[in-house]
């Protein structure tokens, strides 16, 4: 096959050549002025970062040390004593990882069940009184953006040492987090059972349960137990500000350099994680499967 | 009770023949849903009995709590509002460079989790597990383990998120690269391109709208990160809070929160209005 290239007459060329200029000129001229920018932000941060280059060279040697100081003295020979050695406290830190997942179960249980009063009140369509949405959707929106360890700082004034401020401060921010979803689930329900509830004569209360609870059950259940996976992280590092859990233990070794209980307690707690991962996930499809099936 | 239902309870037995396969599953739901709940209260009684969360303790928290919340107006920034803003400009740095230096680290090793660019099962299978590992380390403790390497301090905080996004950004773009429609790529190396031009020209601007808004959503989230690093020592306004909360100068306390609220606000908005931008603008591309 002969290759056929048509050469366009010179001044129809020119004419094209300029529009292309034209075009990408616009662009490139538009992704330089966003470099520049992009570059005087980072100068701006790094000063405001107390970025030092020459520090950080200097000491970059420490992490890989650090990370080595972590793996624990591991002999073929010794295996059985070594991994012994290394997890000497495995009881009492599974004892505490359990402590951990409770704190998490009961704050999602709790948060859940505060999204659940509250989300009516603050989806458009079953709640048709402006202020009460507005107050609700705020009230939501402050107990998600303050930050939980925040929350779990002040109840650590005010309710002492121990997991009870841990698992008010994950209660707190699952509500305002969940609350959110849960509510935009009820504003895509179907209005069609509501308004046949209705009609029979329902009230508030009744048509919610019959007409609106049936919809969204799933789809609620599904993001509690999401939220669930997060919290079991929260959990983990509550007892950074003294909330209960392993937080605690895992603090003091990190600032006390014992380096094999670190890598020990972390992980112990990647471990755990990933399995409460896998098991919700498991979950949150069959409740997926359970809602397409009628 | 409206006419409708008088009819309906009336005729209750000739409803139940007509719709049995309604009626029929009605007990063995309500027990399965006995049973959920019964299972649910009986963790949450474990729970309580495990933490040792009493009554008692909680009644007297809770008028804490309403104590300090009364001292908590008015909201004050005391003496010490200049150090509060520098603070605050600070926790901002720390999540803007932590958010970027991630992105630099995350993105060659989102191409060798991609399984489109790297074929070889392994090569991608270990990058995975690596990220996978990464993330599982909250940045709370990735602070405490960098404040041990480079002190106490702001540095601290942005290599603590800079580590803990690598994870989650290299996931998320080697997802976006595997997303990438095959044809432009096909496309510049039928046309002559090599593999450098391929992913320059053929799968660089089908992704970098996609980054660039999953990067602004995580500087979104790492500013709220950034704000309680500071409780453990790296640097930015938690520091502060943290100091505030300890020495029960409530006062300073709501007007730190206030501030907290007030940023993140204000990010929220101006990274949405990027994102959109940037999406729109692929979008608009694109057609």
């Amino acid at each position: 096959m002969a290759s056929t290239l048509v050469r366009l007459p010179p001044e129809q060329a020119a004419r094209a050549l300029d529009h292309y200029r034209e075009a990408v000129g616009a662009r490139r001229a538009r992704v330089v002025l966003g470099v520049v920018l992009l570059a005087g932000a980072i100068v701006l941060a790094g000063i405001g970062g107390e970025v030092d280059i020459e520090k950080f060279l200097a000491n970059s040697h420490r992490l890989p040390a650090y990370v080595w100081n972590l793996t624990p003295p591991l002999a073929l020979a010794t295996l059985g004593s070594d991994l012994a050695e290394w997890f000497w406290n495995l009881d009492g830190w599974l004892l505490l990882l359990g402590d951990t997942l409770l704190i998490a179960y009961l704050g999602t249980l709790l948060g859940a069940v505060g999204a659940f009063v509250l989300c009516f009140a603050a989806s458009a369509n079953l709640e048709k009184r402006l202020w009460l949405r507005f107050a609700a959707r705020r009230l939501l929106e402050f107990c998600r953006t303050v930050p939980e360890l925040v929350f779990a700082l002040l109840f650590v004034m005010a309710f002492g040492l121990g997991a009870l401020p841990g698992v008010l401060a994950l209660a707190i921010h699952t509500m305002g987090a969940l609350g959110k979803l849960f509510a935009e689930v009820v504003e895509n329900i179907d209005m069609k059972p509501v308004e046949g509830a209705v009609a029979t004569g329902a009230g508030r209360l009744t048509s919610i349960r019959f007409a609106v609870l049936p919809q969204v059950l799933s789809n609620f259940a599904s993001y509690a137990l999401l939220r669930f996976e997060i919290n079991v992280r929260s959990a983990a590092v509550m007892g950074f500000v003294g909330a209960g859990g392993i937080g605690t233990d895992l603090m003091v070794a990190i600032r006390k350099f014992y380096y094999t209980d670190v890598s020990a307690m972390l992980l112990l707690i990647i471990a755990t994680v990933m399995i409460i991962d896998l098991a919700t996930e498991q979950l949150r499809h069959r409740l997926i499967g359970l809602e397409q099936r009628p | 009770m409206s006419p409708l239902r008088r009819i309906a309870v009336a005729n209750a037995d000739a409803l139940r023949a007509r719709h049995s396969d309604l009626f029929d599953g009605v007990l063995a739901r309500r027990l399965t849903a006995i049973a959920v709940v019964v299972v649910l209260a009986a963790l949450a009684a474990l729970a309580v009995w495990r933490l040792d969360v009493s009554l008692a303790r909680f009644g007297s928290g809770l008028v804490q709590i309403a104590n300090i919340v009364g001292a908590m107006f008015p909201p004050t920034p005391g003496t010490h509002l200049v150090v509060f803003l520098h603070a605050l400009a600070e926790t901002l740095a720390i999540a803007f460079l932590g958010t970027l230096i991630a992105a630099a680290i995350a993105f060659p090793l989102g191409l060798l989790a991609a399984k489109n660019v790297i074929p070889n099962v392994f090569a991608h299978f270990a990058v995975r597990r690596l990220l996978d590992t990464v993330r599982g380390v909250d940045v709370l403790i990735w602070a405490l383990i960098f404040i041990n390497v480079v002190g106490l301090g702001p540095f601290a905080g942005i290599l603590a998120i800079a580590a803990s996004d690598t994870g989650s950004f290299g996931k998320l773009f080697s997802e976006a690269i595997e997303n990438a429609d095959r044809k432009p790529v096909e496309g510049v190396v039928a046309a002559g391109g090599s593999a450098l031009h391929a992913v320059r020209y053929g799968l660089v601007p089908q992704v970098v709208p996609v980054i660039a808004s999953q990067v602004l959503y995580y500087f979104e989230s790492n500013t709220r990160s950034a704000t309680i690093i500071g409780i453990v020592g790296a640097g930015g306004i938690g520091l502060h809070l943290a100091e505030q909360i300890r020495v029960l100068e409530w006062g300073q306390v709501a007007f730190l929160v206030l501030l907290i609220l007030v940023t993140v606000a204000v990010i929220d908005w101006v990274s949405g209005r990027l994102r959109f931008a940037i999406i729109g603008r692929s979008t608009v591309g694109a057609g």
